[in-house]
């Protein structure tokens, strides 16, 4: 199920190795999308397509559904929202080892295809993962033209 | 929307409240350790009787997550599991294997055998209790 989200076969083995480099040495010179933003950045996304609609995967754990704040506008989808530090704060009894989760506002940009119908989106929160679903406009779904 | 809440006693090398009677969920496989997984972000905090590990696993289901203590060693390990659509290709990704695991070493004086897990909304969050002759004490001095 989830293979269709990470095989190999939708990125090509040429991006992963570009990917690598990155992590190496930064960038690579190639083109990014405008949007893209640093490695690590909260909540990850993994982005797919069907014939029929957009799916946006936001990993956003420990996040209230109700205070997610997800807009389309001109064809740029958002995600915003907060995630409260689960250290305690001024807490003397309380030593704080590692922390690596994030914590605070967060927001990020996602810009969509243009056959898509910004009036039919659906969002969904699921073990702490957002997944919004943006269907494609009537006319850009696949047909099947008869010969006649 | 689910709420996954778990909160039971770890044995060791016990799977996390597998639940009944729910539809087959992607099965752990503690052995595949030499499968890549990605390092879960986590918290670490530690209070007078134990310590407290808050770990982000988004994307893993009560039934695909697994805890297991070995001796001194803590494993946690989830297989990443969102509902994809059919014919779905994929555009971009960040998560691109679906799987986390990482491993600590507990010190003695934690007690592997008491831990507690819940998780919600792909937080995990672990509570780890001192023995209880580990526990602070206050020591009562005598006047000589």
């Amino acid at each position: 199920m989830f293979a269709s989200m990470t095989s190999p076969s939708a990125f090509g083995e040429f991006d992963r190795l570009r990917r690598e480099l990155d992590d190496l040495f930064g960038l690579t010179g190639l083109p990014t999308s405008i949007r893209s933003a640093a490695p690590g950045a909260f909540p990850a996304l993994n982005i797919g397509h069907t014939p029929a609609s957009v799916e946006v995967y936001a990993f956003a754990p420990g996040i209230d559904p109700a205070r997610i704040d997800v807009t389309i506008d001109r064809g740029v989808m958002t995600i915003a929202g907060e995630r409260p530090s689960a250290l305690p704060g001024d807490d003397a009894r309380v030593n704080v080892y590692a922390n690596e989760r994030f914590a605070g506002r967060f927001r990020r940009a996602i810009s969509l295809p243009d056959d898509v119908d910004p009036s039919k989106v659906e969002a969904t929160y699921r073990d702490g993962v957002l997944r919004v679903s943006v269907a494609r406009r009537e006319s850009a779904l696949p047909k099947r033209i008869t010969v006649q | 929307m689910s709420d996954t809440m778990v909160a039971e006693r770890q044995e060791n090398r016990q799977d996390v409240g597998r639940g009944a009677g729910q539809a087959p969920a992607p099965q752990p496989q503690p052995r595949d350790r030499d499968q890549p997984a990605m390092t879960p972000r986590v918290d670490v905090l530690e209070d007078g009787t134990g310590i407290t590990l808050i770990a982000d696993l988004p994307g893993v289901s009560r039934e695909a997550l697994d805890i297991h203590v070995e001796g001194d060693s803590l494993t946690i390990e989830g297989q990443v599991s969102p509902a994809t659509p059919e014919a779905m290709e994929a555009t971009y990704a960040e998560v691109r294997v679906p799987r986390y695991r990482r491993m600590f070493t507990l010190s003695r004086e934690l007690d592997g055998g008491r831990i507690e897990a819940q998780l919600k909304d792909g937080v995990l969050r672990l509570r780890i209790p001192k023995q209880e002759h580990a526990q602070p004490r206050r020591v009562q001095v005598k006047v000589a």
